[in-house]
């Protein structure tokens, strides 16, 4: 019916702008499936989680609204303190070592080699690598009297480590585990970065007499510093959420000596089934991490407007 | 630029430090893997397996379900990965021709959310579904990891397509669907390969929702591993064994399509969970 009334109706013309206009808003309907997924399982949990930080609910128990209860409560809670403590000194290092190390091995993989490529693939299966198995082979490498490590330790005539089970050094431990296993994505992001540089400054310096590390400090450092930030944001998000391989190795301990945020939030949100301050706890850290991502790329800015 | 010696020589070390321990980690799970109990806890330890042995593999299917734990990651990981392309190729193409900024950013926050918290309401919510104790809480959480990798490589992929083919398909009175679907999917083949195997691989990898969803015969391989194994047997030979069962399919994914994960990591420093 409607195709009849289209054929009598004179056909107006459409100006291009209102065209791409009409193109542009009928491509929207591609977005519509994916949009009702990322509503249901993303967007929903959002709301919900904001809905619930204010209630006091134990799964299984009535839900009451408290208001701001949930928040000022965590003032006092040395447990979530300490858990932000060991968070941001987990992350500090978890993002200076593996960027510091991602860099360099970006500047290793940019020169020609024989194997490079098998050399480069061998280097990122740490962060393919199902993080629970490797986590496993780990713990199993830090066992203090049998393992690997302490044995290696030895032989080269230093002494055996305590690794996770001392609360001095399991943080350090783990920062360790994660370094080997995230620096191949700063390698990655950098790699792109290097490949992608003009050779033109580069022989220019070559006529000046500049030095390899001269052409470093002056020429790829600050032309490849955009995409070190770019990484350096993203190992520093994925530090901050650092789960499986802390949850798997130490599990937090000993005591609650390496407990991150996310494995306290684990606790009160499946151990204790506290809903409602599980819920608050998730909220404050979503806006911690959203904090040191735009704190980041601030940075990020003022160093691309310098 | 000509290199000196040294500096060839300093280069060849630096490769050498900096893949060692890579290699090294999974050597050692390897060798854990093929060798006795005797030889596993000896002090100084046993690097090479000798005689090597599969008693640890036979241990690992005889002792456990470990069948129906495969099965599950499988049906779990192809099941969130096929879901995630059927939305994520076309919102991938729609974002990129609408310019939706919006969508695209929505997408970034997903990204720095902590996987936990979208498990609190959903775990609620498949409570009062009472779907738990199936594997379909599971699958839609994967959504979460799966979803955003592949509409954030497609966006990045159908933005560098250039646009003039499906132009020429319209103008001769395509609609857009077919101009979609004959012109611009067909020549999007290799950013789809990129988003499925990064989807799948970040979904086989996912720990997190699965040990809080998953009941005594929905777990994922990660959880199995991680629970059943080491609450019930502390031998290392065969944790290790499963460890290797569990994350080899992706090695060798990575290892046999190194070309494209590089390529997709590289452009969207994509990672689940």
């Amino acid at each position: 019916m409607s195709a009849h009334v289209a054929t009598i109706a004179p056909a107006k013309p459409a100006t291009a702008h209102q065209r791409r206009r009409n193109y542009a808003r009928r491509y929207r309907l591609f977005i519509v499936p994916a949009g009702i997924v990322v509503a249901a399982v993303i967007v929903f949990p959002w709301l919900f989680t904001l809905f619930m930080s204010v209630q006091d609910f134990h799964v299984g128990g009535a839900m009451t609204f408290v208001g701001l209860a949930n928040y000022t409560r965590m003032l006092s809670d040395e447990r979530f303190l300490w858990a932000i403590l060991h968070t941001l000194y987990f992350t500090v290092l978890a993002v200076i070592f593996p960027t510091i190390l991602g860099v360099i091995a970006a500047v290793c993989f940019n020169q020609r080699f024989p194997l490079r490529g098998l050399a480069r693939t061998i280097f990122i299966l740490p962060m393919m690598a199902t993080p629970v198995a490797v986590a496993l082979v780990w713990t199993m490498m830090f066992h203090p009297q049998l393992g690997v490590l302490n044995y290696l330790l030895t032989s080269i005539g230093l002494p055996p480590s305590t690794w996770v089970y001392d609360s001095a050094t399991v943080i350090p431990t783990l920062v360790m585990v994660e370094t080997w296993q995230w620096t191949p994505l700063i390698m990655l992001i950098v790699l792109g970065g290097l490949a992608s540089l003009p050779q033109d400054p580069y022989e220019a310096a070559a006529l000046d007499g500049a030095s390899a590390w001269q052409c470093f400090i002056k020429i790829t450092l600050p032309l490849v510093w955009p995409f070190i930030m770019v990484a350096l944001v993203l190992r520093a998000v994925d530090a901050l959420k650092a789960f499986d391989t802390i949850f798997v190795i130490s599990g937090g301990g000993p005591g609650t000596s390496s407990e991150t945020l996310n494995l306290y939030l684990y606790q009160e949100a499946f151990a204790y089934y506290d809903i409602g301050y599980a819920s608050a706890i998730v909220v404050v850290f979503f806006v911690l991490i959203l904090l040191v991502t735009l704190l980041l790329m601030s940075r990020r800015a003022k160093a691309a407007a310098a | 630029m000509k290199q000196s010696l040294a500096s060839r020589l300093g280069l060849y070390f630096s490769v050498i430090v900096l893949v060692s321990p890579a290699i090294l980690v999974f050597l050692w799970m390897l060798s854990l893997s093929l060798k006795n109990e005797a030889d596993n806890t000896a002090f100084p330890p046993v690097f090479i397996p000798n005689p090597p042995t599969l008693a640890n593999f036979i241990d690992v299917f005889e002792r456990n379900d470990f069948v129906e734990y495969t099965i599950n990651s499988v049906i779990v990981s192809f099941g969130a990965t096929i879901a995630a392309l059927l939305v994520g190729v076309p919102a991938g193409y729609g974002i990129a021709k609408a310019k939706a900024g919006g969508s695209a950013a929505l997408i970034l926050v997903a990204r720095i959310t902590p996987g936990l918290s979208y498990l609190v309401p959903l775990f609620l919510l498949f409570q009062w579904l009472n779907l738990t104790g199936t594997l379909l809480p599971i699958l839609i959480t994967h959504l979460v990891i799966t979803v955003p990798i592949v509409v954030y490589v497609m966006i990045g992929f159908f933005e560098g397509l250039p646009g003039e083919l499906e132009e020429a398909a319209l103008v001769d009175g395509a609609t857009i669907w077919q101009a979609f679907r004959t012109v611009a999917l067909p020549l999007a083949r290799p950013g789809i390969v990129v988003a499925t195997i990064l989807s799948f691989i970040f979904s086989w990898n996912n720990f997190i929702f699965g040990v809080v969803l998953a009941g005594r015969h929905t777990r994922t391989l990660p959880v199995a591993v991680y629970n059943v194994l080491t609450f019930e047997q502390i031998s290392w030979g065969p944790l290790a064994a499963a460890a290797l069962l569990v994350t080899a399919p992706v090695l060798i994914l990575t290892l046999l399509m190194q070309k494209e994960i590089v390529a997709g990591l590289t452009a969207g420093g994509v990672k689940g969970g």
